[in-house]
């Protein structure tokens, strides 16, 4: 192991300087996901809202990153804009590699910048630098102006925020490395509150390994595993775009705000099709040779005679979903012309689609007008869906700002709470049925990641509560523990208990790999304590109309089912967040 | 007909930006965790949505880094490229400047970091972008190597 503890970078932005500290907890809080929670509890404060200054900005990483392929991810830990509550969101990209090469195991920033700055750090260096000229640039052209200013291309990672984290929308993303994100529960605005547009992180250090064979040999194991067996291959081949037709298939695909789960058109903007027809190529994040990242492109008319320009976005299932399915867009380059845009903002994809859905169908009803929404928007019109995502990042007008902290929120406002299809944020694009909607409802990061509740869905025909409510809790625990080595949650599969234990004895966690299923636990309830504490009350949480509407390949949701789910797994919520009574807490 | 092996970077249109060649020179050549201290090094062209480059030691016969290293710790290997003798590497950073392609790196304490064409990097690349491809190894070359061996 490179070390028994946590070296910590904690950065003020009031005084642009930073301290190292050494934080005990390795064989506790272990990194990422514990880490997080254990910083947060050190910097952070649970009664003051999330855009004091003092409120922390905290990135970790794992005791595996960099060691083994796949522990490629780096999570995200704040006090949310979207519920004022603690939340975490992930990202690959360099993000994690760079911070590894840096020398750190958490990035701590606090405080707020005098003027509109950029962070960049590395083994040896430290600056925060005024960049107001930055501010209200979009992400692709502020992304080519930090690429000159900032040394190092290739071995480094860059954080940056678009128009919408400014303007402190609640769903504002962080983008990493143009392509990967902490998409979900609003960090963009986190930084957009400190006045930090960028953070850019050199990884520029280098550490002896462990003497002997045994390392190497198991990297060589695992990474076999990962690129000559099929375990990998759906990341691979498709991408996670070939989820579209097969939800699509199970009537298990959100589309026109919810109003249908099946289309024949859907075929439009399939996996197969984007492959097909706007496929550029794939990419990677630092330490992954899986290169699930696809790249598609968008080609612009913007003269005649026949002068283009073109530019690459990357797509997933998500992203399809929220900008293609949910507001009936069935081309796949007119999906790619909305993503493109949303990138450019420095929006959460998932966010942004699912509440101009809601808008559409609000506008149909007549609970709003074009007052309100300034473009005419309709179900399958990609061009006012475009000018539509200008002004929520921009937050052009009172509706879109309160749009831009929430679909439920606006609801609230304007009417239309039953079809707004929030499961504690807007929902991922996976309409499975009861066990899902519980889980994303009540998940701690409501994340489609969180466990596998659209998986449950599908395998179990039974409807038994504490069958499918134990199977969330566990599934929710072995996915902590992945996101606290960081693993990509996508080799999940390859990553099991014991291979996991291997490559912790094998970079001398010794410890940590004996008592693997009691950390697990502990980190479990050390984030729910968190999040109670900082204001969750699962009881409250409420499942929209339309989610209750909705019919799969199993028929008809049944409400009861769904309301019992909600119930039992609220619950066992409170009862993860109780004081720990085992030794292992730190 | 003698012949020698250097590593070749033929297909680096095909890259993903992994590192995973480099995170390999750097644990089974070099022993360490990194992306620096390594052979080849990839960078983006340009920001990512241009692709990625790769900056490996083109084997130079001769080699400008072994002419400047003055205390024979670079010296020409056969094929191209040259032999590296850290015990007699004095961290002047020499060899580094002498490279037309940046292919050696120098860590913080100055010590080169440079390909030495072993090719322990090519399986771990998942799209096959590298290739170990062999080149006649001239005699008057072989002369100059056995001249300059310590």
């Amino acid at each position: 192991m490179i070390r028994d503890h946590f070296r910590i970078l904690t950065v003020n932005l009031d005084t642009g300087k930073g301290k190292i500290v050494a934080v005990d907890g390795r064989d506790t809080e272990v990194g990422g996901s514990g880490l997080a929670a254990l910083l947060f509890n050190k910097y952070g404060h649970a009664d003051k809202p999330w855009d004091d200054p003092e409120q922390p900005l905290i990135f970790t990483i794992g005791p595996l990153t960099g060691y083994f392929p796949l522990m490629s991810k780096t999570v995200c830990g704040f006090k949310s804009p979207y519920h004022d509550q603690y939340g975490e969101s992930h990202a690959g990209g360099r993000s994690a590699l760079s911070l590894r090469f840096a020398d750190l195991d958490g990035l701590v920033i606090t405080g707020k910048a005098g003027t509109p700055s950029y962070l960049s750090i590395g083994s040896r260096h430290l600056e925060v630098k005024d960049v107001h000229y930055m501010w209200g640039v979009d992400l692709q052209r502020s992304g080519k102006m930090l690429r000159k200013m900032i040394g190092g291309a290739g071995h480094r990672s860059i954080f940056r925020i678009g128009p919408a984290g400014e303007n402190l929308s609640a769903y504002a993303c962080i983008t990493v490395d143009t392509y990967r994100h902490f998409g979900r529960l609003g960090g963009g605005a986190v930084m957009g509150s400190k006045n930090l547009k960028a953070i850019a992180i050199q990884g520029d250090g280098a550490f002896h390994l462990p003497e002997g064979k045994e390392y190497a040999e198991l990297f060589e194991e695992v990474h076999n595993q990962l690129t000559t067996t099929d375990m990998m291959d759906k990341y691979h081949n498709l991408g996670t775009p070939v989820n579209v037709a097969v939800l699509n298939a199970l009537k298990a695909l959100p589309i026109r705000n919810l109003q249908q789960t099946t289309d024949p058109d859907i075929k439009g903007i399939s996996g197969e099709t984007f492959a097909d027809d706007a496929l550029l190529r794939n990419t990677a994040c630092a330490g992954c040779p899986v290169g699930c990242i696809h790249i598609g492109f968008v080609r612009e008319k913007f003269m005649e005679p026949n002068q283009y320009l073109y530019r690459q976005v990357s797509y997933d299932h998500e992203p399809i979903f929220a900008t293609g399915s949910m507001l009936g867009i069935t081309n796949g380059f007119k999906v790619l012309s909305i993503i493109d845009v949303v990138e450019k903002m420095g929006l959460d994809v998932m966010s942004a689609g699912v509440a101009l859905a809601w808008a559409t169908e609000a506008l149909e009803k007549g609970l709003i007008s074009e007052k309100e929404t300034l473009v005419p928007l309709t179900f399958g019109e990609a061009e006012n869906y475009k000018e539509a995502i200008l002004h929520l990042g921009n937050g052009a007008n009172d509706f879109y700002r309160l749009l831009g902290q929430g679909t439920m929120k606006a609801a609230k406002q304007y009417g239309g709470e039953d079809f707004a299809c929030v499961l504690g944020q807007e929902m991922a694009g996976y309409a499975t049925g009861e066990v899902f909607f519980a889980s994303q409802a009540l998940g701690f990061r409501h994340s489609h990641l969180d466990s596998g509740g659209y998986s449950f869905d599908q395998k179990n025909e039974d409807k038994n509560v504490k069958e499918a409510v134990d199977f969330l809790v566990k599934d929710e625990q072995g996915r902590v523990f992945l996101t606290s080595m960081v693993s990509c949650l996508f080799a999940r599969e390859v990553y099991k208990d014991e291979l996991l234990a291997e490559c912790l004895n094998s970079l001398g966690y010794t410890t940590l790999a004996d008592n693997m299923d009691l950390v697990a636990q502990h980190i479990q309830k050390l984030r729910w304590r968190l999040r109670l504490a900082t204001g969750f009350d699962p009881a409250a949480v409420k499942i929209p109309k339309r989610l209750t509407e909705v019919t799969t390949w199993k028929g008809k949701i049944d409400t009861k089912f769904l309301n019992n789910l909600k119930k039992e797994y609220a619950k066992r919520i409170v009862e993860l967040g109780e004081e720990e009574k085992e030794d292992i807490k730190s | 007909m003698k012949t020698m092996k250097i590593l070749t970077t033929p297909r680096m249109e095909r890259c993903i930006g992994c590192h995973a060649c480099s995170l390999a020179c750097a644990r089974l050549v070099n022993k360490r965790l990194s992306w620096n201290t390594a052979g080849i090094r990839i960078i983006s062209s340009g920001g990512l949505s241009t692709g990625f480059e790769a900056k490996p030691c083109l084997a130079c016969n001769p080699a400008p880094c072994a002419l400047a290293c003055p205390t024979g710790a670079f010296v020409q290997r056969k094929g191209g490229g040259v032999i590296v003798k850290r015990k007699l590497c004095i961290q002047c950073g020499d060899c580094a400047e002498a490279c037309p392609v940046d292919a050696i790196y120098l860590d913080a304490t100055g010590e080169p970091f440079v390909c030495i064409h072993c090719g322990q990097c090519v399986p771990y690349c998942p799209h096959d972008c590298l290739e170990m491809a062999e080149v006649v190894v001239e005699p008057s070359t072989e002369k100059e190597a056995e001249e300059v061996a310590p």
